[in-house]
């Protein structure tokens, strides 16, 4: 069920854009039925509810899901805060508004990240929604994009949780190592695993740092550029609270790791103050309420981190009063600024007497902030007091802390609640329009919910001690009431004290001290050295040229593999000459022919002498025992020569200007270096080689799964199908890609088409020529018909013999890729003898069409394999009689094979209509142009 | 496994002719290094596994030649095939363009190396010293 919850919010975020779309800002009631069902599935349930489905077993990864205590808490947080303030949406932002569709989607995503984030077991999924919620808040503070203070918020916000998160990603990698596995629910029975202090640390960093505390606290008050309601559930439900969830959630096992406690407690004091103290120099409303949750969130840290059960009693109650609070704040700041267009507490006056019920609801509010009974905030606070007032000695250290943070935070309330609605002398009365029910309910029911558990604390006690009760300490009780004592006592101080501030403040005195974070100096300093280092390694490393970036990298190949060449590497004792004196005869002509290609300026010699040493190779391989190697390679040096003279005939005969003398030396240097790392990786490798080739077991499979006794093939087309299926979509993507270089304009694409129509062109009525009649081609004069009739004569013989390579590859030399290469160059001969006519009337079809059909056919068998009930490209033997051509016995990755064929035929097909074709034809109208250039200017003017 | 010598000398060429064609800035010369290269590098794979008879079952007694470096040479011959081609189609489209088929330096790269020089950062950073700087 929490699964389905899940996906029902995942589902609502995706269709949230098109329902608003459609039905305007109404559809946002309909969008808050998720949270709001979530919310009241959630309230009827008693935890724990578990449960795990299968995700990613090779990692032993489940889908794990817990709702204990704290997570149900948690979960009617997040889901509650989230119905109420996706109705309040439906107000605030005016109808058409249009990036309401977008914000609405985040939003929804967001409270999928959160949920899950507080039902996950398994740390890792933990982390993936935690994750997640950096990333939807960085889309929600950033908004408003267009805004350059917006994007910064959002991006600080995104670093500065990210890095505490990759900490803590590390700190639960650590946890789960050490116990063994990465459910909690499992690792908290145990003891604290080796390396339970270090996990804490880093499991702190990544928590402190979402939870905005000290030093990390600077980026909560900067995303004030998000919406208000965006802010409202950052600050209330999400985002924030995560960290000091994970805290609480953590907290009865990681407490025992010694750094936890104190670091827990004195972030959270620095935070606590430091907040406080900052919210009450604040003009903007919204900003003085920001500083409020970073001094609030301090105070949550105090509490959940302390690891007593008292504190963490005390803790879950905060939680909840926290979340109702401050969410009832921040919309009632979103009223106000929308009818009085400001949130400056200096230019607000007079909006009490305008809205009586507005500013009741924000006294609420307050009053649970400051600690007043009977409300939710105070039933939490002094029973905080309590846990501290019963503690050792650095728990009464504690408590005078948290009296001055409390004080501050009536004083700021009290700050809020004037600026915000008292009348200014010397200020007219704002005459703003009130505030309709629908704007107000969403605030009046959060407030109300404080006054409601306040009253209700001994019910809250019950469903909070199940938690509570997982740390040591003594049994403590929310209550109203806990009789005249310490706690009691310090409740009436802090208020008095509060109000003394407030008072203070209000006769004019200003409010001392400077900016609070230093830590955000550091960031910025950071930024901008990272930045700046990025551009000097950028630039020293990456000077825009290509010859000096190879340089750089062949460089480090050769330090790095001479280095472990000569200092680590295990050198072989023995060496062989040759296998064959042939070898070195092949060898030998590969050597030659490669040095000479590289010292030649002459395109030609080096492409033809390039052809040459492949050729040389290709000897090699049947040397070695690889037929299939050396038949590819054969025909694949063949097509590229061909390829090669389409296109040098159009380019100069010799390369561009030698380079200078000095980078000459260097780049040989570097070549010669290059070669040397090589060999002595190509020896020392071979040597060290000691285990059995895995390869030795594929002769049986070969025959009895794969059905064909040629090893390579059936690996080919079975073993590696995938390997073979991404390669023939890189044929797909390269012909596609040679096209579109070469047909420049789409006009050229059509002519294309009407050309292979009709591969006659001049002819008005298709009919059947003669068979070996050449003399219809226009080009003919240049060509040699003898070629051409020679050629027509071989093509279907080639084309027969292509195919027969294509079906014997199963059993000797042959299969797709051979088979394919073998009718290109079919098609090359008529091209070649022919010209463009002839290729189109030897292939009258489109290449992109047959190279679809063959990656169609090759993805069809694997699909078909799985529709069968198999693996993806899993192959299957048939064998069936039929009447005249008796047995036969068939696999069915013959029609992968088919497939590959198609695509290579094709490649070869466009590379000779682009490479040939095309630039024939471009050539052609250039020579025409520049004729009747010339034979206008002669004309007499 | 002892080294066969003329592949070990037969590799270091074919990288070292390779990679000097590889380091100019004439394309259709870097494609030509490119080949090599990957002739070399195909070559040290097969180095891999034993020599022997074709890896067909069944042809021949004798021991069969490791059929797995045979297997993934194919896929990557057929791949410099397709990239070949590519390569060939921007040079000539190059040449077409600007009449050279020579690659020229990265303008994005300059404009860092200029920022480098200056002693500036890129003001990606979006910080408001950057703001105040501008």
């Amino acid at each position: 069920m929490l699964l389905v919850v899940l996906i029902l919010h995942a589902a609502a975020a995706m269709l949230a854009p098109v329902a608003i779309r459609h039905a305007g800002n109404r559809a946002l009631y309909g969008l808050a039925l998720v949270p709001a069902g979530t919310f009241v599935w959630t309230a009827t349930q008693k935890p724990p509810v578990a449960e795990a489905y299968p995700w990613v077993p090779h990692l032993g990864m489940d889908l794990a899901l817990r709702m204990g205590s704290l997570s149900w808490l948690m979960m009617l947080i997040v889901s509650g805060i989230g119905a109420v303030v996706l109705a309040y949406c439906a107000r605030y932002f005016t109808e058409g508004d249009p990036g309401l569709g977008r914000f609405a989607g985040i939003f929804l995503g967001f409270a999928t990240a959160m949920t899950g984030l507080v039902v996950s077991d398994d740390l890792v999924l933990l982390y993936v929604f935690w994750e997640l919620t950096t990333v939807f808040s960085y889309l929600l503070i950033g908004h408003s994009g267009e805004h350059s203070a917006g994007r910064r918020a959002a991006m600080q916000a995104l670093v500065v949780t990210t890095a505490g998160g990759l900490a803590m990603l590390v700190g639960f990698v650590l946890l789960g190592h050490g116990a063994g596995t990465y459910r909690w629910s499992e690792i908290v029975e145990g003891p604290l695993p080796a390396g339970g202090a270090t996990a804490a640390v880093l499991i702190l960093a990544g928590a402190l740092s979402k939870s905005a505390i000290f030093p990390f606290s600077f980026w909560l008050p900067a995303a004030m550029a998000a919406p208000t309601p965006a802010s409202a559930y950052l600050h209330a439900a999400s985002m924030v609270k995560a960290g000091v969830f994970l805290l609480g959630l953590l907290g009865p096992l990681l407490a025992l790791a010694e750094p936890w406690r104190p670091v827990a407690l004195v972030a959270g004091i620095i935070t606590l103050l430091l907040g406080g103290w900052n919210a009450m120099r604040q003009h903007d409303l919204k900003l003085l309420l920001a500083y409020g949750t970073v001094s609030q969130l301090g105070l949550l840290t105090i509490a959940l981190g302390a690891g007593s059960r008292a504190a963490a009693l005390a803790g879950a109650a905060l939680l909840l009063a926290h979340a109702l609070f401050k969410a009832a704040l921040f919309l009632v700041v979103g009223i106000v600024d929308r009818l009085a267009g400001t949130r400056d507490l200096r230019e607000l006056s007079g909006l009490g007497r305008r809205m009586p019920v507005l500013a009741v609801i924000a006294g609420l509010a307050v009053a649970s902030m400051a600690g007043v009974p009977p409300l939710a905030g105070f039933v939490g606070k002094e029973t905080l007091f309590t846990a501290f007032e019963h503690g050792g000695t650095t728990d009464r250290l504690v408590l005078p802390a948290l009296v001055a943070g409390s004080a501050l935070t009536v004083a700021y309330g009290l700050r809020f609640l004037r600026g915000a609605f008292a009348a200014k002398p010397g200020f007219a009365p704002l005459q703003t329009p009130r505030p309709g029910f629908a704007f107000l309910a969403p605030a009046g029911l959060l407030a109300l919910a404080g006054l409601g558990l306040g009253v209700a604390a001994s019910w809250l006690d019950g469903v909070l001690t199940p938690y509570a009760s997982q740390f040591p300490g003594e049994t403590e009780h929310l209550a109203l009431w806990h009789g005249f004592g310490l706690p009691l006592l310090l409740s009436g101080a802090v208020l008095a004290a509060g109000g003394t501030m407030f008072a203070v403040q209000l006769r004019g005195r200003p409010w001392p001290g400077r900016r609070l974070p230093a830590a955000e100096t550091v960031y910025k300093w950071l930024m901008s050295a990272v930045d700046r280092a990025a551009v000097e390694v950028t630039g020293a490393t990456q000077r825009g040229s290509l010859p000096f970036s190879l340089g750089i990298i062949l460089v480090v190949l050769v330090l790095f593999g001479a280095g472990t060449l000569v200092f680590v590497a295990p050198w072989p004792s023995g060496l062989r000459l040759w296998d064959t004196p042939l070898q070195l005869v092949a060898g030998a002509v590969v050597v030659s022919s490669a040095l000479i290609a590289a010292r030649s300026r002459r395109r030609l010699t080096a492409m033809i002498l390039l052809g040459v040493s492949g050729y040389g190779v290709a000897v090699m391989f049947v040397l070695h025992g690889a037929p299939d190697l050396a038949l590819t390679q054969f025909l694949v040096e063949t097509v590229t020569i061909v390829m090669f003279v389409l296109v040098l005939r159009r380019l100069p005969v010799r390369f561009s200007a030698r380079p200078l003398r000095a980078s000459r030396i260097m780049r040989t240097t570097l070549a010669a270096a290059t070669g040397l790392v090589a060999a002595g990786m190509a020896y020392v490798a071979v040597g060290g080689r000691t285990a059995m080739p895995i390869s030795v077991d594929f002769a049986e499979p070969a025959v009895s799964y794969g059905g064909g006794h040629n090893i390579v093939n059936v690996a080919l087309v079975d073993i590696r199908a995938w390997d073979t299926m991404g390669e023939i979509s890189v044929l797909v993507v390269a012909a596609t890609g040679v096209a579109s270089l070469i047909f420049r304009r789409s006009g050229a694409l059509q002519r294309r088409r009407a050309e292979q129509g009709n591969g006659h062109l001049d002819q008005q009525v298709q009919e059947p020529g003669p068979w070996l009649r050449a003399g219809d081609n226009p080009e003919a004069r240049r060509q040699s018909i003898i070629l051409q009739v020679v050629a027509r004569l071989l093509f279907h013989t080639i084309v027969l013999f292509s195919i027969y390579l294509l079906f014997s590859g199963h059993n000797a030399p042959g299969g797709g890729f051979a088979g394919g290469l073998v009718a290109g160059l079919a098609l090359t001969t008529r091209y070649l003898a022919g010209g463009r006519r002839e290729l189109n009337a030897a292939a009258p079809v489109d290449a992109g069409l047959v190279l679809g059909a063959g990656l169609l056919t090759a993805v069809g068998t694997g699909a078909a394999a799985l529709v069968a009930g198999g693996e993806v490209l899993q192959s299957a033997l048939l064998d069936f009689h039929l009447p005249v051509l008796g047995h036969i016995h068939f696999a069915t990755s013959t029609f992968f094979d088919i497939g590959v064929y198609l695509i290579v035929v094709a490649l070869v097909l466009e590379i000779l209509r682009s490479l040939g074709a095309e630039l024939d034809r471009q050539h052609e109208v250039a020579a025409r142009t520049e004729r009747r250039a010339i034979e206008r200017q002669r004309e007499p003017v | 496994m002892t080294p066969n010598l003329v592949y070990v000398v037969v590799i270091g060429v074919l990288f070292a002719a390779g990679v000097s064609m590889v380091l100019e800035r004439s394309l259709t010369r870097v494609l030509m290094g490119m080949i090599l290269l990957g002739n070399g590098v195909n070559l040290l794979i097969l180095l891999g596994g034993n020599a022997g008879a074709p890896p067909i079952v069944g042809a021949s007694d004798a021991e069969m030649a490791d059929p797995l470096p045979q297997i993934m040479i194919l896929t990557a011959i057929v791949i410099t095939l397709g990239m070949t081609a590519f390569l060939l189609a921007l040079a000539y489209r190059s040449w077409a363009m600007s009449g050279h088929d020579e690659v020229q330096d990265d303008v994005e790269d300059q404009r860092i190396m200029r920022l480098a020089e200056r002693d500036e950062g890129s003001g990606t950073d979006d910080t408001d010293h950057h703001e105040a700087a501008r």
